[in-house]
Order: structure tokens, then C-alpha cells, then sequence
């Protein structure tokens, strides 16, 4: 147990047995993250990008949406210092603003994967057999596709544009959740405290996600936080593709997608936003890395 | 395996039919009678119950009947065909790099752990995962292609070379119609593609093949291997590294799969015609019988590629024994 934990003891009203509760383990998880040097650098881009995004408004010189035909094709200068797109608008401003949408792409398709694949996994550890079988078939099924492609059919279902290419990366993303929670509950059910937790009464759905579910948050956290920078650049793709953000949405991925055309007269349109994506994916794999090597002591180095 | 095919074709079949858009309205035009409709709606069978059109799917399907394509009129299957040989040349290249540069760089980083080329290829490693291969394509693009002149800009060959198809590997082709011209410009070609869509597993392949050597290092007949007096270059290479490769295989194989969804991304920022390229327009066109031939081809080539990486990790690890 490390430092900064205690113990609580609290009597079940009416028998003899005593609950003992951890208190106090996220502050001492926090302090032991922020030894990691990698989980440091990647919470301040993240911390950055976030402000970046809440202020998009007050930070951005320009507004990201209005077009300019006399500042067309700019190379970036002090009054434009990444230059202006076909439409003269400010690639600066239009970057900062889609800071916005790739946090919400990021958190939202990650939300989407966790809470189904969460689910669909612990429901399948834990009820077994029949049960069992489909949540793997399913799995199996949904990862025999190019999550390009079901991710491209989803969006063709909903019909294209930025909330639907979230639900559709968030969906295609499902079945990793599914298999990590699934397979860490099969390990877990057969401990003594599920079977504690049995004997004096507790519901399946108590059981599963009052005492088992907390068991396997770790995994999770890791799987969630290094999920996000994924999440951001499927997203991208499928704007990039043109079946996510629209114009003239202010979206990094749509961005690129428009500077294609002019990459070899205006090599700013596409370099910048993209940088901006690989500077966010950055951070949270960093973070990742650093809550995995403090979650789970077995892959560090990995 | 079959069970997962199944799978797939319910998942096609279920997804073709609540894709909005009726195939016989597409077929036909906006300006359609009822009756006509009525009529193609009978022809292709949308007016029976949906376990015999499911059926129906699936038999002329493993005949290799797709459907026609609504944008060029032939058979679904057949442009599927003409695709595929791109992508798997495509795809085969990338691997290809992938490995050749993986794998080095990550039993050299073992090997000099904490050293600045440790520390160097680890931060290459890091920024290579997190680079979206769209962005990673332009920016080769640009730089070998528009500002450098090395090398072309999309596209499969140079202007004025005309190259026969046998097997549609284009390289394959130039060797054995033996027309060295043809095989440079196919060569020049695909290097920024195949880098770009090499870059994620060969990130990946070089952090795994750099923490399996550390961990082999350790180990005890490693240290017999050395203490018996063998040469560091034959540890290395007998001894560890072919025991680091068994986890290697593995994400290679795992990585081959994910080369498809890239391969839609590379192919539409190099404009090569693969089965990526044709996903997209067939999509965009709402060219669904194309779509769904793309769809069950790769889900069809992901299914045998993870046997595959099975049977191999069988074969490499003899501690593995399938029943």
C-alpha cells in the first residue's frame, strides 16, 4: 500500500464482519504520476490545448469563418503567422477553433466506445456461455473489418458531417473496450470478493459494477486516455475523407483535406493543422504511457 | 472463422439495407414511374421477406455475384478485382519498410539502452504513432515531390509508359515482361506511399522488437549463450533475437490488418487507383454494390491474414500447439 492511503474499517450493521475500505488512492496515483516525465509533458499539452479550446473566441486574431478575397493564399507573416487558405481566412484562428472539435471528437468517440464496449464486456465476463459467445462473436466480427470502412459505412447510415463521424469512430472503437473489460473479468469473478459479494445477497448488476468494475478501472483509464488521440485522428480521417466536418467548419482534418489542393503552391494550408493534430495525438499517448507505467508495473517499457 | 464470416455478411447485408437510398430509386433516376419501380423493385427481389433476400444475398455472393455497379455498369465484383492488386502491392510495400526499419532500429535502442539513440528513435517512435498517415502522406508530398523534384506525385507510372497487366502488381508485371523502364517509374512511385502508410507499424514494430529484446536480453540462456563463448553477433541474432520475434509476429500481423484502413487514406492522398480509392468513390457515388464487394474482400483478407499470423506463431514458438 502506498503512502498517503488509509484505512477504513466500517462494521456491517447487525453481523460481525467488518468492510475495510482503501481511501485515499487517487491523490497518491496523481503524485506518482507526475514522477513520470512523459505523463508530465503530456498533461501540459493536453492542459494547453484544452485552454486553447475554452478560449478559442478571445485567443483566435481572426474570425475562422469569414471569408476574405483580397488576403487569398497568404504565406504566413507577423499579421498571418501561418498564413491564410484559399478562402483568405486565417489558418491560425481556424486551428485554434478547431481545437474545440477535436476535444469533442476525442472525448465524445471515446465516451461512445467506453460505455458500450465497457458494458457489452462486463456482461459477457461475467454471465458467461451463451452470453459469452456473442459478445465475442460480435467482437470478433466487428474487427474483421477495416475500422476505415465500418467506420465509413456508419457515417454513410447516419448520413456525413462531424456528429456522425464521432458516433461512427466511437462505434468502430467499441469492441477494444468490449475485449479488454471481458477478458479482465474473466480473471476477476472467480476471487474470493465476488463470491463474497454473492453470498451475502448482492445483485448481479451490484456485483458487476459495484465490485467488479472499480477492479478493472485501471486498464481502462490507460485504454481511455491513449483512445482519445485515436479518436481524434480517425475523426480527422473521415473529415479528410469528407465524411465528417463540412465546410466551412473550422475542423483540422476537413483543414488538410482543403489544403490538398494547393500543396505544392501554398504548403501551409495543410502543414499546420496537421501538426496541430500530431502535437494533440502526442500528448494524451504521453499521458497514456505515463498512467500505464503507474497503473500496471508489467508493461512498463512497453 | 466461419462463424465470423457469417458475421460479416449479416453485418453487410443488414447495413446495405438501412443505408439510405432504395437501390431500384438509385437504379432509375429520380424521374421513375411507380410501375417501373415497382418492376426493377420485383426484379432484384426487394419485395420478398428479408431472410430470403438475405439468402439470396449470400448464395449468389459466394459465387462471386455482387451485383453491378451503378457508376460504370459492370459487375461489383469485377471492379473489386481490378483494385486489389493495388492495394496489396501497396500494403505489401509498406510492410516491407515497416520492417526493414523497424526492426533494426529496435534491437539497436535494446541494445544500447539509455543511450541517444535509444532516447532519439524512442521519441521517432512516439511522434511516427501519433502522425495521421493523411498528414504524413502530404507532407512526404510535398517535400520529395513538390519542393525536391526526387520523386513523383501520385499516380502509378510516368506519363507514356504503358504497362501490360498480368497479375495488375505492377512491379511484378515490369519484372516479368522484363521492361526495367516500367519497374523504375512503378518503384519511384510507390516509395512516399509506402513510407507513409509504413510509418505507423514501423513505429510500432520497432517498440515492440526494442522492449522484447530487453526483456530476452535478461535472460538466463542468454547469459549461457554468452558464457559458452559465443560471439555477440550469434547471441544476438540466434539466441535472442529470433525468441524477440514471436511477439513481433504477432503485431506485424495485427498491423497488416489495420494496412487496409490506412491503404483508403494513402491511396486518395496518392491518387491510386486501389481497393481503398474505389471504398471512397463507391461510397461517396452511393455505389453500395461496390461498397459491399469492397467490405466482405477485405474483411474476407483480414480473417486469413489473422490465421495466418496463428499458424506462424505455431511455427515460431514450438511451446504453441493448436488442436
Amino acid at each position: 500500500m502506498a503512502a498517503g492511503e488509509e484505512v477504513v474499517a466500517k462494521k456491517v450493521p447487525g453481523s460481525r464482519i467488518e468492510v475495510v475500505q482503501r481511501k485515499g488512492t487517487a491523490p497518491s496515483l496523481f503524485r506518482r504520476l507526475l514522477r513520470s516525465k512523459s505523463a508530465i509533458i503530456g498533461l501540459v499539452i493536453i492542459l494547453g490545448i484544452t485552454v486553447v479550446a475554452i478560449f478559442a473566441q478571445q485567443i483566435a486574431p481572426y474570425d475562422p469563418i469569414k471569408q476574405s478575397f483580397i488576403r487569398q493564399l497568404r504565406p504566413p507573416s507577423a499579421s498571418y503567422p501561418l498564413g491564410t487558405d484559399e478562402f483568405g481566412r486565417d489558418i491560425l484562428s481556424r486551428i485554434i477553433h478547431g481545437a474545440r472539435w477535436a476535444l469533442l471528437a476525442g472525448i465524445l468517440a471515446d465516451s461512445i466506445a467506453l460505455v458500450l464496449g465497457v458494458t457489452i464486456g462486463l456482461i459477457g465476463g461475467y454471465y458467461g456461455g451463451r452470453v459469452d459467445a456473442f459478445v465475442v462473436w460480435l467482437t470478433d466480427v466487428m474487427l474483421a473489418f477495416p475500422y476505415l470502412l465500418l467506420a465509413m459505412i456508419v457515417v454513410a447510415i447516419f448520413g456525413p458531417g462531424i456528429r456522425n463521424a464521432m458516433i461512427a469512430v466511437g462505434i468502430v472503437y467499441m469492441p477494444q473496450y468490449a475485449r479488454l473489460v471481458r477478458g479482465t473479468v474473466l480473471s476477476l469473478k472467480e476471487k474470493e470478493f465476488v463470491e463474497a459479494a454473492r453470498a451475502i445477497g448482492a445483485s448481479s448488476f451490484r456485483i458487476m459494477f459495484r465490485h467488479i468494475l472499480p477492479n478493472c478501472v485501471a486498464p481502462i483509464i490507460v485504454m481511455a486516455t491513449l483512445a482519445v488521440g485515436w479518436a481524434i485522428v480517425q475523426t480527422a480521417g473521415l473529415s479528410f475523407l469528407g465524411l465528417g466536418a463540412q465546410h466551412p467548419m473550422p475542423e483540422w482534418g476537413a483543414m488538410l483535406s482543403g489544403g490538398r489542393n494547393y500543396m505544392l503552391s501554398a504548403w501551409w494550408i495543410a502543414t499546420f493543422p496537421g501538426l496541430a493534430i500530431v502535437v494533440t495525438v502526442i500528448g494524451f499517448n504521453l499521458l497514456g504511457d505515463g498512467l500505464r507505467d503507474v497503473l500496471d508495473p508489467y508493461l512498463r517499457g512497453r | 472463422m466461419i462463424p465470423v464470416l457469417i458475421g460479416v455478411s449479416i453485418f453487410v447485408f443488414v447495413g446495405m439495407h438501412i443505408v439510405p437510398g432504395d437501390v431500384a430509386t438509385l437504379l432509375l433516376g429520380d424521374k421513375a414511374t411507380p410501375e417501373s419501380l415497382a418492376r426493377l423493385q420485383h426484379e432484384l427481389g426487394l419485395d420478398q421477406p428479408v431472410y430470403v433476400q438475405y439468402w439470396r444475398f449470400i448464395t449468389k455472393a459466394l459465387h462471386g455475384d455482387f451485383g453491378i455497379s451503378l457508376r460504370t455498369r459492370q459487375p461489383a465484383w469485377r471492379e473489386v478485382m481490378w483494385a486489389l492488386p493495388m492495394t496489396i502491392e501497396l500494403s505489401i510495400c509498406a510492410i516491407i519498410v515497416a520492417i526493414a526499419v523497424g526492426i533494426p532500429v529496435g534491437v539497436l535502442a535494446a541494445l544500447r539502452q539509455y543511450s541517444f539513440f535509444d532516447s532519439l528513435s524512442m521519441v521517432a517512435v512516439l511522434i511516427g504513432v501519433s502522425m495521421p498517415i493523411f498528414w504524413t502522406g502530404l507532407i512526404l508530398l510535398m517535400l520529395f515531390g513538390g519542393t525536391l523534384h526526387w520523386l513523383p506525385i501520385g499516380g502509378i507510372l510516368d506519363d507514356g509508359i504503358i504497362l501490360r497487366q498480368i497479375t495488375g502488381i505492377h512491379l511484378l508485371d515490369a519484372l516479368i515482361l522484363g521492361d526495367l523502364k516500367a519497374f523504375n517509374s512503378a518503384a519511384r512511385h510507390l516509395v512516399l506511399p509506402s513510407i507513409a502508410l509504413g510509418s505507423i507499424p514501423m513505429a510500432t514494430i520497432a517498440r515492440m522488437t526494442r522492449s522484447a529484446m530487453l526483456e530476452i536480453l535478461r535472460q538466463d540462456y542468454v547469459r549461457t549463450a554468452r558464457s559458452k563463448g559465443l560471439s555477440e553477433r550469434l547471441v544476438i541474432i540466434r539466441h535472442a533475437l529470433r525468441n524477440a520475434l514471436i511477439p513481433v509476429v504477432t503485431v506485424i500481423g495485427l498491423q497488416l490488418g489495420l494496412l487496409l484502413s490506412g491503404a483508403v487514406l494513402t491511396e486518395t492522398v496518392f491518387a491510386l487507383p486501389g481497393l481503398g480509392r474505389l471504398a471512397i468513390t463507391s461510397l461517396l457515388a452511393r455505389d453500395y454494390a461496390v461498397v459491399q464487394a469492397v467490405v466482405i474482400v477485405s474483411a474476407l483478407m483480414i480473417v486469413v491474414i489473422n490465421l495466418a499470423v496463428d499458424l506462424l506463431y505455431a511455427y515460431l514458438d514450438p511451446r504453441i500447439h493448436y488442436t
